[in-house]
């Protein structure tokens, strides 16, 4: 035994040195799991929210006529009717009422808000004609984003006769291009190939052409879908009559504004964060005006003057215990204390500005007494030494290097109560509130929650919404941690 | 009216410090004898003086006649003014005003680190009342033992253990993830790793830390769970759309950074005499780590898994999000279930009628859960305090 120690056992040694290596690697892995992970979700949602930073508006042509628009009182106009009757003039073969709806569906009911707000600002142009960008409702915008349609337009690269029968319509000739369930786009008109049987293809109108022309190859094209039409959101017709006014050149891509300008709404295509972020700064306001005080005293108090008894022990334990509290406690605590007992209003800031105080004050006290700690005892030696007072030392020199540290600990403690979604839900701030609030005391909701909110909605385009409010939560964090580990290196000092 | 108040109480605040400062700047620039304290204390204790009057004013009169009153804002003026006149004569040349000064602020800061202690008084409370009202309506013995929970039908039946069921699931499959996971992260960054590798894992956990659990049960809900679903259903597994599976994993992701750095601190808390030790018999450094670091560092790590179950069992949005409704009892990580947590938000969110069993239900769940997490924190920070102590 001794003797095979003192050679040393190269082929022990060998699955030594081989168990290390695998060890470590073991422990890079983990590390990589976690960074994957944490890429892929970025990645993931960012893909998601990318559609939604976009908005598309047809481009229409109004003709403000003083007789339909009273200029006196541009607020109380049929914008809705107009803009209807524009979008239709574009389609004159519509004349079906179902038809007619549908094709009006396309515009959001926003749109005539927009072109409202236009013509008062600007009421020169009443009695002109003008081009005006109309929003495209949530359907009809997302299919004009990549990755949520699936129409492949192809050049008709064969000569096909057209022949009508009643409603039917005949295609002859060399067919070999067609399918079924496919529409051939020519002649001013859409057909959807119904049959296809020994070289002759049925086909039903989407759009009625203008005349009965032969095809010769480039006069057509083929649009497949290939989803059927269930599956889709955008029925067949509507897709014929987007691409129209895709190849019109009447389609306009614009950076979405109105999601950070607008509150929250019904309509994807309208709803905002406005309102979230707005709600999220009110009760951010209140949360901090309350935390970091209440924090920062009590830790200058524990850390600084107060005795080492009992009392102070149940006090840090009670804190160190506190910041572990599942947050949806806190949630109770101020739907039974703030809301039932004290009887504050329902989804208010103000509660949960409270709430999100109670919650984030052990984070700021143990972040601060941390902070103080480190302060090095001289500096306080030094001025008790030439006559400070107990307090004036901690409050002229010991706190004021400790600032950079208790700021740290605070910015962290924000991340952490903007972040915060389950105890709100308790206090009632999940109601669907369109305006932007204006106090303390009004209904509102935060950023968190209206990314529950919103996915939660069937909508797909909702799904997008909450990927972006998501990016945009995201970013503020981003920023606040940024900020937090600037000051921490900036200002960080080695004793 | 609050707005008013809060302005009147400032303003006194503001005079009340010159007014005192002004009246003991006075009697120095006057007499020749020293002042007991400097004139900015005499300018601080007035201004505190008149704060405290005014506002215990506000107080008062907003319990007896509302926030809304007229009166509010007249009365802590009025008040305020009289305490600032009524401290005037007190300035004087011997008047020890730093002490009275330093008096007041040491209640104000004494008062202050008691919030801590009135925040866990207040959810004992407002938890356990509620409580007791829901078990004078249901037994406690259905409560704990009752294997059907249906709260919403009737006749509605309160029993607790699909949740507990349902709780413990997700939990052991978020610690099964991210107990290796975060102790071998934790390992590699305190033994492995250089200097700079470290200056960016380490924000990099922190980040992942940080990521608000409302996006990560967007993450789970919608990315993770079709992902689980489609590649069950190529292996022929029926998976359902909330499994508990999905909502385990990206709880588990979650909880990686905390143990991580909670298991970080623990290893580097370790002398490295004990590293030495095993070194000079030849040991390798992964050997070391096996036998030696992470023995003397067991009580640590152990408080670390406690305070990420604990987080586990609370956690909320994530299994909102990404778990099922139903309470199914169920130990199939592939099958929908429910959390404790999932029901409270569920029960509460919506119509609120304080005298129903249903709405009662979700505070006894809130106040077992507190339980449960009281004593796992509880546990654990003292096995924390208890080894830091050891080393230091």
């Amino acid at each position: 035994m001794i003797d095979k120690f003192q050679k040393g056992d190269p082929a022990r040694l060998a699955k030594r040195y081989s168990s290390e290596r695998r060890f470590q690697a073991y422990g890079a892995a983990a590390l990589a799991i976690s960074v994957l992970f944490l890429a892929y979700l970025i990645i993931d949602i960012g893909i998601k929210a990318w559609p939604s930073f976009f908005e598309h508006r047809v481009v229409l042509q109004f003709n403000l006529d003083p007789g339909k628009i009273d200029f006196t009182n541009v607020q109380k106009g049929d914008f809705t009717g107009l803009i209807k009757d524009s979008l239709r003039a574009l389609f004159p073969t519509v004349t079906d009422r179902a038809d007619k709806k549908n094709l009006t569906a396309l515009l959001s009911v926003g749109a005539a808000d927009d072109l409202r707000d236009q013509i008062v600002a600007n009421p020169s142009s009443i009695g002109t004609t003008v081009n005006a960008g109309a929003l495209l409702s949530d359907d009809a915008d997302l299919y004009f984003k990549e990755g949520f349609s699936s129409t492949i337009k192809t050049a008709g690269k064969t000569n096909l006769q057209l022949a009508q029968t009643g409603e039917e319509y005949l295609f002859s000739g060399d067919t070999s291009q067609l399918a079924v369930g496919q529409i051939v786009r020519t002649n001013g008109g859409a057909l959807r190939i119904t049959s296809l049987e020994a070289g002759i293809a049925k086909a039903e109108a989407l759009m009625v052409p203008e005349n009965l022309n032969s095809l010769i190859p480039g006069s057509w094209d083929l649009l497949s879908l290939s989803e059927t039409e269930a599956e889709r959101s955008i029925d067949d017709r509507s897709t014929v009559w987007l691409e129209a006014l895709r190849d019109k050149g009447l389609i306009e891509k614009h950076f979405a504004w109105r999601f950070f300008t607008a509150g929250d709404s019904r309509e994807p295509e309208l709803a905002g964060l406005r309102g979230a972020i707005t709600g999220s700064l009110l009760t951010l306001i209140m949360t901090l005006s309350l935390s970091v005080p209440l924090g920062i005293a009590a830790a200058v108090y524990l850390e600084e003057f107060a005795p080492k008894n009992r009392w102070t022990e149940v006090i840090e334990v009670n804190i160190n215990n506190l910041a572990a509290v599942p947050s949806i406690i806190f949630g109770l605590l101020g739907l039974a204390v703030f809301l039932n007992f004290f009887g504050l209003p329902r989804s208010a800031p103000l509660v949960g500005g409270l709430v999100l105080a109670l919650l984030v004050l052990p984070t700021i006290i143990i972040a601060s007494r941390a902070a103080l700690n480190a302060v090095p005892p001289s500096i306080k030696e030094a001025a008790l030494g030439v006559g400070a007072s107990h307090q004036q030392a901690v409050f002229h020199h010991v706190l004021p290097l400790a600032v950079p540290g208790i700021l740290t600990g605070t910015i962290l403690g924000v991340a952490r109560a903007l972040g915060e979604t389950a105890p709100l839900l308790m206090i009632g701030m999940v109601a669907f509130i369109v305006d932007v609030p204006k106090g303390f005391t009004e209904a509102a909701t935060v950023l968190p929650v209206q990314i529950y909110l919103w996915s939660d909605l069937p909508e797909v385009a909702f799904q997008s919404r909450t990927a972006a409010a998501i990016i945009v939560l995201l970013v503020i964090l981003f920023c606040l941690n940024a900020v937090a580990i600037y000051l921490r290196k900036r200002f960080e000092r080695r004793w | 009216m609050t707005a008013w108040t809060l302005l009147i109480i400032a303003a006194l605040t503001v005079t009340g410090f010159f007014i005192g400062r002004a009246r003991a700047q006075g009697l120095r620039n006057a007499g020749a004898a020293r002042l007991h304290s400097l004139p900015t204390y005499h300018g601080l204790l007035m201004a505190s003086m008149g704060f405290a009057a005014a506002c215990v004013t506000t107080l008062a009169v907003a319990y007896v006649a509302g926030p809304d009153s007229m009166i509010m804002p007249a009365a802590a003026a009025l008040l305020g003014t009289s305490a600032i006149a009524a401290s005037h004569p007190l300035i004087t040349r011997e008047f020890r005003a730093r002490n009275c000064f330093e008096y007041f602020v040491m209640l104000v800061l004494i008062a202050c680190s008691g919030v801590a202690i009135l925040t866990t008084i207040g959810i004992v409370f407002s938890v356990l009342f509620e409580t007791l009202a829901f078990f004078r309506e249901v037994s406690v013995i259905e409560f704990l033992f009752g294997t059907h929970w249906a709260p919403t039908s009737t006749p509605a039946s309160f029993g607790f253990i699909p949740l507990l069921a349902g709780t413990l699931l997700i939990t052991l499959i978020a610690i099964l993830v991210a107990g290796p996971l975060g102790l071998l992260s934790a390992i590699y960054m305190a033994e492995y790793s250089s200097r700079s590798l470290r200056g960016v894992l380490k924000p990099v956990l922190e980040i992942l830390a940080g990521v608000p659990t409302v996006v990560l049960g967007f993450f789970a809900a919608l990315t993770v769970a079709p992902l689980i679903r489609n590649s069950g259903e190529a292996f022929g597994l029926a998976v359902a759309s909330e499994s508990a599976l999905a909502a385990g994993l990206v709880m588990g992701m979650m909880i990686v950074p905390l143990i991580s750095s909670l298991a970080d601190d623990i290893i580097n808390a370790v002398p490295q005499s004990l590293r030495d030790g095993s070194y000079a018999m030849g040991a390798t450094k992964s050997e070391t780590i096996k036998r030696v670091v992470l023995p003397a560092a067991l009580p640590g790590i152990v408080s670390a898994f406690m305070l990420a179950i604990s987080r586990a069992i609370g956690e909320t949005m994530i299994v909102v999000m990404a778990a099922g409704l139903a309470a199914n009892l169920s130990f199939n990580p592939l099958k929908a279930v429910t959390t404790i947590t999932v029901q409270i938000a569920t029960l509460l969110v919506g119509d609120q009628e304080f005298d129903s069993a249903k709405t009662l239900s979700a505070f006894a769940l809130g106040f077992v859960l507190f339980c449960f997490t009281l004593v796992l924190n509880f546990v654990a920070l003292r096995i924390v305090q208890r080894y830091r102590e050891q080393y230091d």
